[in-house]
């Protein structure tokens, strides 16, 4: 039905589909459209009625953004704000009724020069390389192959996708159990390839082996994703391209790299730009996999945070952390995008 | 069918190719399957199996880890159990041979019925707010329209512990800590800014020229609305309300910081099933295997909207 309005772009008037009169319309069913065309012409003058019938439009934007405005600035800005100004003071949400100092940049300052803080951001900084540069990897490399189109490929990338519906919480505290020594099914499968004891390791207790607990896991969820959208870049690529290459006697390893991956790496850096936000807040998995330890090993930004916040009950400076956290995601999110559009136009 | 190289394009990849890139694929999916496999199997084995070493494949299913999910128990005397009656059911007889009788029902139901309570309440006050702003967004001259979504869209990007500081301090003000409400408004607002996101991209593909000819038609802006942009935004609301449900079903962050009794939902409260002497593995898998049932339903029987929101929101952002 759209196909047939093509080249409608300026037409945002109702006045203007008596143009549309013109067409020659060969299919017989009257569709909505064309009683419509038909009713325009025969109508009383149309802006008239337009404007009578009904709330205006004006109001009718007013009515529908509202409620959303209305919920968002209650739930998001508002305590944002708080945030800031708590971020500001001396405030301790264990103590409510104690009066609240002003502080000036004290938090900032702090939080800045807390060498265990830069231990959470190095830590979380190694996790976000990892666990992108695996995905990546593996993602893409699915999505080349899937993109051979064999037969069954669509169901199987349904079966590849489950892991990323599911909860990351409720899914890591029973890879808690997988990793156990002695009795866990991860010890015994590598054991039965390597021949290594499978008592002889702990993934989650050693200091070592924990961060790849953390990765493995979170790469078995979340390469399906990476998958999806390298799949969607993959898909954008135009047969004819090939095609040309193909007739210019190009190799399979000369297409790749001078096709599928430039015309593919928009789609691609999207997919890093994704998953670092979301590791970059990674906490579900890592409270329930190892809860920061051993030791603060595997204590990411997230984990700190809840601690200054919700067990040191410093809400100011906690609140100062969280200010930093989003202002560097931020400004770095700008930046990669900011990159990406380059990528784009060339 | 077809052979390699047909004329129809020079680009299809050779039948050896397509059967080794086959191979490799469902090599991988069946790997990624066996940790959700294991998880299905424990919750039908014995405690005693569960730990055992090796790790057992085949073993004698019984329904204990579904019964420990579900109830409370008490350690009991064989005299004591002897005096009683004949056992009332299934698990009142498994429970027996372990020397324990059932003391009540556990918490696990109330958090799921919860988790049912707070994911679709909040799915649907979202996808209902989102439509209707996508439509305001998609349609009319917005003051500022642009950097109110970029900015609404950007608040995704704090860790949930941030957000969930001054959330939990207003909370505690309102009255609103731990209670269904609370989570309700908190993942709607959470989910709404994707919502609009998503669903202005689905709108905006829907023709003008349809609402507008109706409502030369005689509708009014509202029954158009209603009449001729809903039933065309269909594919996409149900893409978007599956995005919503699947955050809202899953979430552990704000859930473990907010709800600590009444409304706990599902996620915070897995973790935290523990038989006698430490975690009971097959009922944490029992309970982990009812939760993840519904996603896997929902995966499987809405897969198409699921591939098309998440590829479409990527393309889009």
């Amino acid at each position: 039905m759209a196909a047939r309005f093509k080249g409608r772009a300026a037409v945002s008037r109702p006045v203007a589909f008596s143009s549309l009169l013109v067409m020659p319309v060969t299919d017989t069913d009257t569709t909505l459209l064309d009683k419509a065309a038909e009713k325009a012409v025969r109508a009383t003058p149309v802006p008239l009625a337009y404007r009578v019938r009904g709330l205006s439009d004006r109001s009718i934007a007013w009515l529908f953004i509202m409620p959303t405005i209305v919920l968002l600035l209650a739930i998001n800005i508002f305590p944002l704000i708080w945030a800031v100004y708590l971020s500001f003071t001396n405030f301790r949400a264990n103590r409510p009724n104690a009066e609240i100092d002003g502080v000036g940049l004290t938090n900032y300052q702090r939080v800045l020069t807390d060498p265990d803080i830069w231990q959470a951001m190095q830590t979380t900084a190694h996790f976000v390389f990892w666990t992108i540069l695996l995905q990546m990897l593996i993602g893409f490399a699915l999505a080349y192959l899937i993109d051979r189109k064999f037969r069954g490929h669509a169901f199987w990338t349904t079966v590849i996708l489950i892991p990323m519906m599911l909860s990351p919480a409720v899914v890591g505290n029973f890879w808690r159990f997988l990793y156990q020594p002695q009795i866990g099914l991860f010890n015994y499968v590598y054991s039965f390839f390597t021949g290594v004891e499978p008592s002889s390791f702990e993934m989650l207790g050693s200091v070592t082996l924990s961060p790849w607990a953390i990765i493995i896991v979170d790469t078995w969820m979340w390469t399906p994703y990476v998958m999806l959208i390298c799949l969607a870049g993959l898909r954008s690529i135009p047969d004819y391209i090939y095609e040309a290459a193909e007739v210019d006697r190009a190799s399979a390893w000369r297409q790749f790299w001078s096709i599928t991956v430039p015309m593919a790496l928009p789609f691609i850096m999207l997919a890093v730009l994704f998953r670092a936000i979301e590791n970059f807040k990674m906490f579900d998995m890592v409270v329930l996999l190892t809860g920061g330890g051993p030791g603060s090993t595997t204590e990411v930004a997230s984990i700190t945070l809840k601690r200054e916040a919700f067990e040191s009950w410093r809400t100011g400076r906690a609140s100062a952390f969280a200010i930093i956290l989003f202002v560097a995601v931020f400004g770095l999110a700008n930046i990669y995008v900011k990159a990406l559009n380059k990528v784009k136009q060339r | 069918m077809s052979t390699a190289n047909t004329a129809h394009s020079v680009v299809e990849p050779s039948l050896m190719t397509k059967r080794i890139a086959g191979a490799i694929v469902i090599l991988y999916a069946i790997i990624t399957m066996v940790p959700l496999a294991w998880i299905f199997l424990t919750s039908f084995k014995s405690p005693p199996d569960s730990i055992s070493y090796p790790p057992k494949i085949v073993f004698q299913p019984t329904l204990e880890g579904y019964c420990n999910l579900f109830t409370t128990r008490t350690r009991q005397t064989p005299d004591y159990i002897q005096s009683l009656g004949a056992p009332t059911s299934t698990c009142d007889e498994i429970t027996r041979n372990r020397n324990m009788v059932i003391a009540g029902p556990s918490n696990y139901w109330p958090r799921f019925q919860n988790s049912l309570i707070i994911a679709f309440g909040s799915t649907f006050l979202a996808v209902f707010l989102g439509t209707l702003s996508a439509y305001g967004f998609s349609r009319f001259k917005v003051p500022l329209a642009d950097d109110l979504l970029f900015f609404i869209l950007s608040t995704r990007m704090m860790p949930p512990i941030a957000v969930a500081i001054p959330i939990y301090l207003m909370y505690r003000q309102l009255g609103l800590s731990d209670t269904a409400l609370g989570m309700i408004l908190l993942y709607t607002a959470v989910n709404v800014s994707l919502a609009v996101w998503l669903l202005k991209g689905f709108i905006d593909e829907i023709p003008r020229e349809y609402e507008e000819a109706a409502m030369i038609d005689g509708y009014t802006r509202l029954q158009a609305f209603r009449k001729v942009v809903l039933p065309q935004a269909t594919t996409g609301i149900a893409a978007t309300a599956i995005f919503c449900l699947i955050f809202a079903w899953n979430e552990y962050a704000f859930a473990v910081l907010l709800t600590s009794g009444a409304a706990q939902t599902a996620p915070p409260f897995i973790p935290t099933i523990i038989g006698e002497g430490g975690q009971d593995w097959p009922a944490v898998a029992a309970g982990t295997t009812i939760f993840l049932v519904p996603i896997l339903v929902f995966t499987i029987l809405l897969r198409k909207q699921l591939l098309r929101g998440i590829t479409f929101g990527a393309v889009r952002k």
